[in-house]
Parts: C-alpha cells; sequence; structure tokens
C-alpha cells in the first residue's frame, strides 16, 4: 500500500522520519518530566572534540585568522570617553571553504552521514548552512539536496538567498527553491523519506559541536596575540547554535569571557508573513529567529535542540539594519575587508560595547562571512530601495523595519541596546511549563530549568511561582 | 517544443491556499505553497506543459515547465550613493576632521 503523503500524515510520522535520518534515539535522553540529559544528548554524536578537530582539518574547516581592527577601534575610541575602548578583533570565518563558520557545523554532520553510509544528505535553510552542507558533500563524495524558503507569492526573492541557491547549486546540490511559510518542513520531510538522505539539520549535536573549535581557537588565538584572555566575546544570534557552540568551545579552554549576542531588530515583520517577506534586508542573525529559539529552542526540526543559547548567554543587545550596512562598509573602507552582512551585527554592536570598556579590554567578533554578488550591501540596498524601503541618513533608534532603513548620521550615534535577560529567562520557563502539562517539576527538573537560563534555582521558583505552578 | 534531455525548471504547488498550516499569518495561508525544482527533462514538453525532470540527485519531480537554461542572475545592484558618503565621513574622522559629527 502507498504511504499516505498528506501533510497531516507526513508530520504525524516526523519522530519517525528524523530518527531514521540521523541515527540518534532522542528518547533515550528524556527523564519522562521536564527535564532532558542536554549532555546526553551532545555525546550521541561519538565525536570528542579532538576527532572533531581533525575531521575540520581534513575538508580545510577552521584555523581561521584573527584580526585586530584597528581603525575601527581608533573610530570607536573617537567616540569613547577618555581612557576607554577596547581593542576590538575579528575572526575571519569568511576563510572557511565556503565562506562561513557554517562549514563547522557540516563538516561534522556531513562526515557522520559518510562514516553511517548514507548516500546523500538533505538540510532545510535559505542561508550560508546550505552551501556548507554541500561543499562538504562536494568533498567526501555524497549527494545533497537543499531546501530553501527563497520566493514570495510574486516569485520575487531577496538576492541574498538566490546567490545562495547560486552557490549550492555551483557544489553540485539539488536545490529546492519553495514560497513562504514553515511548510516547508513537510517537503523536507518527504525528501528525507523519499531518499533517505542523512538529516544533516542545524540543530543536531553534530552540528553544535562542530561549532566549539571556534571557540576554542578564539581563546587560545586571543591568548597567543595579548597574552591573555578575550573580555568579551560577540555572537550574531539567530538559532543560537553560534553562541552554545562557541561558548562551549570558551568554556573548554577555561575562558570566561562574557558571551554576548547580538542580533538586528526586525520588531514588527512576522517572519511567516508573505508580505512582509522581501520587507527585510537580513534573512537571519535577526530578531525573528532570535527572540523565539532563545525562549522555547526546541521549535527546531530536532525532538530536542543542542543549540540552547539561554544556557550560555550572559547579555543579549540588539543593533538596527542601518547600523550594520553602515558598519559593513567601514569594515570595506577602513579596514579593507569585503565581508557579508552576518557578522557585522556583532561587529556594530561591538563598535558600541567596546565604548564601554578600558582601552585595555578585549572584544572579539567572532565570525566574517563572504559576500558577493547578491549577498554585498550594495545589491541589499538598492533591493530594499525596489521595494520601497525608505533609506536616510538620521537618528537610528528612528528606523521601523520594513518601512525604512536608517544610517547612522555619524558613527558615534551606533548604539547596541539591551535585550531585558529576565524577561527571556521567565519566556522560557513560562514556555517550558505550558508545554508541560499536567508534570509537577521536580527538584531535578527546577535544576534542569536553571541551568537552561544560566540562573540558580531560587529564580527558577520564583518564577513558578508568580505563575502558579505546583512543584514537588 | 522543448526537448528531452533540455535542463529545465518546473514548478509545482505543494499545498493549496486554503489547506496549509494552523496558525500561518493570513497574507501567506491564502497563497498556494508553491516549489520549484531543475532538471533534465524526462520527455519531449511544451512550456506550459505537465513535465517531469529528472533532478541532478537522480529524483524524479513532476510540475508545470516554467524556464530553460535558468540560471540564477545576482548581481551588485546598482549605484548606491549612501556607501560613498560612509567611507568619506570616516576617514574624515580618523583624519582628525569633523565631517557630520
Amino acid at each position: 500500500m502507498a504511504k499516505d503523503m498528506s501533510y497531516a500524515a507526513v508530520m504525524g510520522r516526523k519522530n519517525q522520519i528524523l530518527m531514521d535520518s540521523l541515527g540518534i534515539d532522542f528518547s533515550k535522553y528524556e527523564s519522562g518530566g521536564i527535564a532532558f540529559d542536554y549532555e546526553g544528548v551532545m555525546a550521541a554524536t561519538g565525536m570528542t572534540f579532538d576527532d572533531i578537530k581533525q575531521i575540520q582539518l581534513a575538508t580545510g574547516v577552521g584555523n581561521t585568522p584573527m584580526l585586530e581592527l584597528r581603525n575601527i577601534t581608533a573610530l570607536a575610541r573617537h567616540y569613547a570617553p577618555a581612557g576607554m575602548g577596547a581593542r576590538i578583533f575579528i575572526k575571519d570565518e569568511a576563510a572557511n571553504p565556503s565562506g562561513s563558520f557554517k562549514d563547522r557545523r557540516a563538516a561534522t554532520a556531513v562526515y557522520t552521514a559518510k562514516k553511517l553510509g548514507f548516500k546523500g544528505v538533505a538540510a532545510a535553510t535559505s542561508g550560508n548552512y546550505g552551501a556548507a552542507v554541500a561543499s562538504q558533500a562536494a568533498k567526501l563524495g555524497l549527494s545533497a539536496i537543499i531546501a530553501q524558503e527563497c520566493f514570495d507569492s510574486r516569485k520575487v526573492g531577496q538576492p541574498e538567498i538566490l546567490e545562495k541557491t547560486r552557490k549550492c547549486e555551483a557544489f553540485g546540490a539539488e536545490v529546492i527553491q519553495m514560497t513562504v511559510g514553515p511548510e516547508l518542513f513537510y517537503k523536507f520531510l518527504t525528501i528525507l523519506e523519499e531518499t533517505g538522505y542523512f538529516s544533516a539539520s542545524l540543530y543536531s549535536p553534530f552540528g553544535i559541536s562542530g561549532v566549539e573549535t571556534l571557540g576554542s581557537e578564539v581563546a587560545l588565538q586571543i591568548r597567543e596575540m595579548t597574552g591573555k584572555n578575550p573580555d568579551a566575546v560577540i555572537v550574531t544570534h539567530a538559532g543560537g547554535g553560534n553562541i552554545t557552540g562557541t561558548a562551549r568551545g570558551l568554556i573548554r579552554e577555561g575562558c570566561n569571557a562574557q558571551v554576548v549576542a547580538a542580533s538586528v531588530n526586525l520588531k514588527g515583520l512576522h517572519m511567516a508573513s508573505n508580505a512582509h517577506f522581501n520587507r527585510k534586508s537580513f534573512t537571519t542573525g535577526h530578531t525573528g529567529f532570535g527572540f523565539p529559539f532563545a525562549t522555547w529552542p526546541d521549535r527546531s526540526d530536532m525532538p530536542r535542540n543542542a543549540a540552547r543559547p539561554l544556557r550560555y548567554m550572559d547579555r543579549y543587545v540588539l543593533v538596527n539594519q542601518g547600523e550594520v550596512f553602515y558598519m559593513t562598509q567601514l569594515l570595506a573602507s577602513l579596514e579593507g575587508l569585503e565581508r557579508g552582512p552576518a557578522g557585522n551585527t556583532s561587529l556594530a554592536a561591538a563598535f558600541s560595547l567596546a565604548q564601554e570598556m578600558p582601552q585595555d579590554a578585549v572584544i572579539v567578533v567572532q565570525e566574517t562571512e563572504y559576500t558577493g554578488a547578491g549577498k554585498h550591501i550594495q545589491p541589499q540596498l538598492a533591493f530594499a530601495k525596489k521595494s520601497g524601503i525608505d533609506i536616510y541618513f538620521g537618528e537610528p533608534s528612528a528606523e521601523i523595519a520594513g518601512e525604512n532603513i536608517v544610517l547612522p548620521e555619524h558613527p558615534g550615534l551606533i548604539v547596541a541596546r539591551d535585550v531585558d535577560m529576565s524577561s527571556l529567562r521567565k519566556s522560557l520557563i513560562k514556555n517550558t511549563m505550558q508545554r508541560a502539562g499536567d508534570i509537577v517539576p521536580t527538584d531535578a527538573d527546577i535544576e534542569f530549568l536553571a541551568a537552561e537560563i544560566k540562573a540558580n534555582a531560587e529564580f527558577v521558583r520564583e518564577v513558578l511561582e508568580e505563575t502558579r505552578v505546583k512543584t514537588r | 517544443m522543448i526537448k528531452k534531455d533540455a535542463w529545465v525548471s518546473i514548478c509545482a504547488t505543494i499545498l493549496e491556499a486554503g489547506s496549509r498550516a494552523d496558525g500561518i499569518p493570513s497574507d501567506t495561508a491564502s497563497m498556494p505553497l508553491v516549489m520549484w525544482v531543475s532538471g533534465h527533462l524526462v520527455e519531449d514538453c511544451e512550456i506550459g506543459g505537465e513535465a517531469t525532470v529528472r533532478t541532478v540527485t537522480g529524483r524524479i519531480e513532476h510540475g508545470i515547465l516554467e524556464q530553460v537554461e535558468q540560471y540564477t542572475n545576482v548581481d551588485y545592484g546598482g549605484y548606491v550613493p549612501e556607501l560613498h558618503r560612509i567611507s568619506a565621513d570616516a576617514r574624515a574622522i580618523l583624519a582628525g576632521g569633523a565631517a557630520h559629527g
């Protein structure tokens, strides 16, 4: 009998399809209550940190340069109080084979697929990760299928996503381009079922453990270059894998740098809206992913998301689209580095945060990404203008996502705006309890929740009290 | 008539408008979920006709034949005057001037 391929039937088979396509049985790590064994999930890769370093080295991934941005630091000091203005460094992840840190995530996943005997890999992503999976699959001789959310209903697509289609195809991948909507995941599941390919999810423990090498390299390179640990590491934040892996790598090296997440503020734009799809100039690294994935990580395509950002985040700041575009142009014209927009979100934040820190402090922007046709700020801004977005110089706080892009009148107006961490932490607890149904949290569950949000058990108990949840 | 083996792009509806997932915004729910995929044409077919393609991974997909020998056309967008001002201002500030603050 033919399988029922209706939306409801395929979504109903989700967990089985994912288990078959990843080789990990997540149910083993569940406690039956609220808690699950997170470190157990991370260890399910069966790879040590040294294994991962070797796997990445074999395909030219990692060991990217660390660059000091002396001119941008000097410009930040121009606006900082006397004696302030930390040294700003950037890790040039664009030097990875497909042009971004995503190669680290793809390397471990595609290596595992090959080792387990899968003929191909599949991933649902419109971003650099698709190119990374396609690149790694090319190196290891596997087929690759990338499903992209690509167009609005008029078949108009962001130049940045179209460039990713081109790049994936250049690496020999099949690209499935779709209109806006989360049901892309339904098509993706049918592809996994049809092909029997490995699910190279962004959020699997393979992907996240691959980023630990990035954090480790940051700590070691900064010690080598400055004789001390970095004081702060700024991570562009979307789905949470970048901050999770980087922070775990820093911890592995005994580095206690403050871990700061930075996102582009896209308040007011709905990520699943057809009408809003092309009104934004950033396809990732924004609050449309940053908030929901911080406060409910298990919304991902894995039964349990290995990326759990609030476990590692000390501070979360937002910048606006115009500020990131401005900083991208500064990176080119002051430092001679043309790089894509993603890492420049944390660079814009670093430019502001450096002004709060003394001159001997060290602040690290932990990624760049490649740029080029489609991804460069010139096509991005030209596309925004064509889409009716008003672009002008002014006060960045006047920016309204989807309506205008306000380039700062001068660099002194670039300001990283703090998100209330306590409110994010409360949201995670509330979201968890909402899904827990009638489960009464045990002491172990409370300890788990405290670890989930980098807080203590007392804070968790207070929030549970506020929301009138009974505890045992 | 487009000949068998030509490199083409087809378009197929995955979910009809009105059969979309619960909870998505109404402007999205009122549109079908559409997919495009490229491959080699399995049989001769007219543009706009029902076509079958074999993709680069060897999969078979069916849909409406939309384009022949398509390619991704990304470019540098055109002149953006604002970028000149950013560079000039920043260099002037570092050189000790005070352009725009």
